[in-house]
């Protein structure tokens, strides 16, 4: 007997009734206030001696009145944020096939390096003669990925992919103007199916955008395009692999209707994650691919960022390429970093941020690609596709696909369709996903397709986990089918929380905490 | 590869059950003679053993701000980071979750933005806040064609006070978007006459304090005159840390408020990933771009976040958007957020008070050594000092002895004739031996 205390080991008369609890939280979930709401305005957790006397240079801006903020000792600091922590599901924590999104595992070897203090701790405007090993992470960087897209240029300074998308799309604007059509070419093509970041970086920097429309197969047609070109198209900005999960098979053609028009070819490589060391966008006639290494090269998405989004730059726009950027002489690399400084034959149009990019992500991104290697990451990118059109094909019999006729790439798209006269959305299916344990797939994107879901696996699950996964999704599809509505409409029932109002949050926003006024005296 | 959990057999089996004899038959819509057969020109798989020694022996290469006395500033600074920062935001649910699309299992993300929402609104003196950009350059860039949406005019004034790389920034955006840009000649003594540049024809004055040489600006005259002419005061800031000392930009009556966040939370990163503050009056709200989160109630009555007034964002609007951003600066927000919340007003405006006192001690130590003239009337943690040598030369010379003194105005503005300028910045990480340290080091070279 271990036990001579008397204490119970059997559950017993144990049962799940689910019982309010006093402080209204549920054994590991924790209901957790505002820091607002804890903290005091004369707490702090970090202890500064306040230095001794001495005469202010202020002049007259010394600030007048406190801030207004609370602090919280280190021990109330550390259980608030884990507790937040808690309410959130990420990678390490279950399947995460969030289409268009890649996310796979985060490595930490990957967060190690990015600490080294030699990259961590230096600064952008330290001399550069003290940095050598940072502009070796630039150049090997590069090195890689002009190897892995077949393009012989890379900007790496932009900070995600829309801001990739903007650097690419400027360096057309810059090369069109250089050739005296700036004032002709001002309209750019984008598939109905794009992420909204390609219209709305075309409008950013003064494009109109004409739609060209998607073609039944899912895919988008060589002579659709062609009838849209003319001397005032600029670009197109096609996604490749596109947002329906499909590798766009006239892209040939289409780069070379582009190109014979004067027309440049702007690939949305967020799908890069699919083709990795199987097909090269140099070889398929792009002219510019941002890469989202947050996506492609697992630096983590860190609930919204940060990311990288470098752009590979063809032959034709590599002289646009904006400051700052590396060049090397006699092996020798210098950082051009101001458009005077550019040596002969380059026009940079101009910087993209301060400083130089997202270094900490470029440490993490080649300390992935060193891990994995050439062999790996075409490993890599042949499992991505294959767990994709495993799910498919477990799963096409119970949920309907739109586009039956081209294999799916590393993300498998469903329609609606299946759910139809069931009473059961797309949206209410995503929330008993989250029931079940899993977070949902990109849902109602690309608009193309109604009620889209977008599941992508990527290379990271197990066939146990996909096995799991499949019967998990299949179990759902029928008890949707069969009439077991509120499995689906109420859903999530064991989340921290339920369905939340966001039309109540449009409609009178409240964006920041307020101090609550005093809850008035009862009537005497 | 110890990332891939496929084994070959489970491979094989899902072919079969796919129905292709090989992999590259889900490869066909590849068009022909494009799809790769053997693997790339680039090393083979690592173990995570060589990784990590390829890499330290990069990382080995630079000189780490830490390791030598350092008054390197100019928008991004050294401070000291708690370690309590870096522990939370590794953790799994927070590293390795996404932009909080499914509210219900992503509340950590959401209250966290909310609280940091709050907090830079607090600290700006600003109504509303958003929950970041990519970092202070574009934020100011994003700050101008929101100015231009609000008051339907194309035209931006750039105090010379602005950081040169803002600066660029804003004339790359303005150039490709076919907006005006009047920037205003580099002001080292902030004298410029930025008032006569305000006419009705004007959408925004964007102004920086403390300007990039250090100097503090008075911005209400600014912004009564903008006011008076139909225009908005943008103001900039690149070392969150003043906010403790000296009076908030919404104190002085600014429109928009963008700021760099780094010197809270972040590490220096050799320049990124970093944080950009966006704060402005809340009349404006529907023209700001990047994310809001809001407070609202779930199906039980309880609190919660969600994101907010998605229909300003590319994902809704498309080409009507009011900005392309989508991926911000998460992970780094929550490092700030953390780090505020644990200085609490107490600690940050002592922290500000370190920072000034520190500078305060270097620039009278400076003002001692022949041949060193500081230029600022006023400062805060950072200010110029005119030497009588090539300010990148001593830079050079003193890197050399094991000391990074600060960032010669010619790195930033090459052809300007200020070569002979230092902008120096001292911050809560340097003791009386690294001032002392620079002093004598610039007795001897000077």
């Amino acid at each position: 007997m271990l036990n001579r205390q008397g204490r119970p080991t059997q559950a017993g008369a144990a049962s799940h009734e689910d019982r309010a609890t006093f402080t209204g939280n549920k054994a590991l979930q924790q209901i957790e206030p505002l820091i607002f709401e804890i903290g005091h305005h004369e707490s702090t957790g970090v202890d500064i001696e306040k230095p001794a006397a001495f005469k202010p240079r202020l002049g007259s801006h010394a600030r007048q009145g406190e801030i207004g903020l609370p602090g919280l000792s280190e021990p109330e600091t550390m259980r608030h944020y884990v507790r937040l922590s808690q309410k959130n599901y990420g990678i390490d924590t279950g399947l995460f096939p969030l289409g268009s999104c890649t996310m796979k595992h985060n490595a930490r070897l990957n967060e190690k390096t990015a600490r080294l203090p030699g990259f961590s701790d230096v600064h952008p405007l330290q001399p550069l003669s003290t940095v050598p090993g940072a502009l070796d992470v630039m150049l090997e960087l590069s090195r890689y990925l002009m190897t892995l897209t077949g393009m012989p240029a890379v900007a790496l300074s932009p900070k995600a992919g829309a801001h990739g998308e903007a650097c690419g799309m400027m360096a057309i604007k810059a090369a069109i103007a250089a050739k005296g059509e700036g004032a002709t070419r001002t309209v750019v093509l984008v598939p109905e199916s794009a992420h909204g970041t390609n219209p709305a970086t075309a409008a950013l920097i003064g494009f109109s955008v004409k739609a060209v429309p998607a073609r039944p197969d899912g895919t988008v047609a060589v002579e659709d395009v062609k009838a849209l070109l003319g001397p005032d198209i600029a670009a197109i900005m096609l996604t490749n692999p596109n947002t329906c999960g499909i590798f766009e098979p006239q892209i040939v053609e289409i780069a070379a209707a582009l190109h014979e028009a004067g027309a440049y070819f702007y690939c949305d490589g967020a799908n890069f994650n699919a083709i990795v060391g199987k097909a090269r966008p140099g070889d398929l006639g792009v002219d510019a691919m941002h890469i989202n290494l947050h996506k492609t090269f697992s630096t983590p998405h860190g609930g919204g960022g940060p990311g990288a989004g470098p752009v590979v730059l063809s032959e034709r726009l590599a002289p646009f390429a904006p400051v700052p950027f590396i060049h090397v002489v006699n092996d020798k690399p210098h950082l051009i970093e101001t458009r005077e400084e550019a040596p002969a034959g380059n026009e940079p149009f101009g910087r993209m941020t301060a400083f130089h990019g997202q270094m900490g992500m470029y440490v993490r991104a080649l300390t992935y690609m060193l891990s994995h290697g050439a062999d790996g990451m075409k490993q890599a990118s042949e499992d991505a596709v294959l767990n994709a059109n495993y799910i498919r094909a477990c799963l096409s019999d119970l949920m309907s696909l739109p586009y039956p006729d081209h294999p799916s790439m590393h993300e498998v798209l469903f329609d609606d369709e299946w759910l139809k006269g069931t009473g059961v959305s797309t949206l209410d299916f995503a929330k008993a996903m989250i029931d079940e344990g899993y977070h949902p797939m990109t849902v109602y994107f690309p608009l193309v397709v109604h009620g889209a879901m977008l599941i992508e696996p990527t290379e990271s699950e197990s066939k146990a986990s996909l096995d799991l996964f499949i019967a998990t999704l299949r179990d759902l599809a029928i008890s949707a089918k069969g009439n077991d509505k509120e499995r689906f409409t109420s859903a999530p029932h064991h989340a921290p929380i339920r369905r939340l109002d966001e039309t109540r949050a449009a409609r009178q926003p409240v964006l920041k905490w307020v101090k609550p006024a005093p809850v008035a005296e009862a009537a005497e | 590869m110890r990332y891939l959990p496929l084994t070959d057999t489970d491979r094989e089996d899902m072919l079969a059950r796919i129905g292709v004899p090989d992999i590259d038959a889900l490869f066909s819509d590849v068009p022909g003679g494009k799809l790769l057969k053997a693997p790339l020109d680039l090393p083979r798989t690592k173990g995570e053993l060589e990784v990590e020694r390829i890499m330290a022996r990069m990382s080995a290469k630079n000189t780490a701000a830490s390791a030598v006395p350092f008054f390197v500033g100019a928008g991004a600074y050294k401070h000291h980071v708690p370690a309590t920062v870096d522990h939370l935001i590794q953790r799994s649910e927070f590293l390795t979750s996404y932009t909080p699309y499914q509210p219900e299992i992503a509340q950590g993300t959401l209250q966290y933005l909310f609280e940091f929402q709050t907090q830079i609104a607090a600290l700006t003196g600003m109504e509303v806040a958003n929950a970041s950009m990519y970092d202070g350059s574009t934020g100011t860039g994003e700050a101008v064609l929101m100015a231009h949406r609000v008051t339907r005019r194309r035209k931006a004034v750039l105090s010379g006070g602005l950081h040169p790389h803002y600066t660029e920034v804003v004339k790359t955006l303005s150039e490709m978007a076919n907006d005006d840009v009047v920037a205003l000649k580099a002001d080292v003594s902030a004298s410029e006459d930025i008032l006569s540049q305000i006419d009705d024809s004007v959408s925004c004055v964007v102004v920086q304090s403390p300007d990039v040489f250090g100097n503090l600006r008075d911005l209400k005259p600014i912004a009564e005159k903008a006011h008076a002419h139909g225009a908005l005061l943008i103001a900039v800031f690149t070392e969150v840390v003043s906010l403790g000392a000296v009076t908030p930009p919404g104190a002085q009556d600014a429109d928009i408020v963008v700021g760099e966040g780094q010197s809270i939370g972040n590490a220096l990163n050799f320049g990124g990933p970093y944080v950009g503050l966006f704060a402005a009056k809340s009349k404006y709200i529907r023209q700001m771009p990047g994310r809001l989160c809001g407070e609202t109630v779930d199906a039980d009555g309880q609190r919660g976040f969600v994101l907010t007034l998605s229909t300003r964002e590319q994902h809704i609007r498309r080409d009507k958007a009011t900005s392309n951003i989508c991926t911000n600066s998460g992970l780094c927000v929550l490092a700030f957020t953390i780090h505020m919340t644990l200085l609490g007003q107490a600690g940050f405006t002592l922290l500000a008070e370190v920072n000034h006192a520190n500078a305060v001690k270097l620039a009278d130590a400076l003002a001692g050594v022949t041949g060193v003239t500081v230029l600022n009337e006023t400062f805060f943690n950072e200010f110029t000092v005119k030497l009588k040598k090539p300010a990148a030369e001593v830079v050079e010379v003193l890197a050399a002895k094991g000391i990074l003194a600060g960032v010669p105005v010619s790195r930033l503005l090459p052809h300007a004739g200020l070569d002979d300028l230092l902008i120096i910045a001292s911050t809560e990480v340097n003791t009386d031996e690294d001032r002392a340290a620079l002093v004598a080091a610039l007795v001897e070279v000077l």
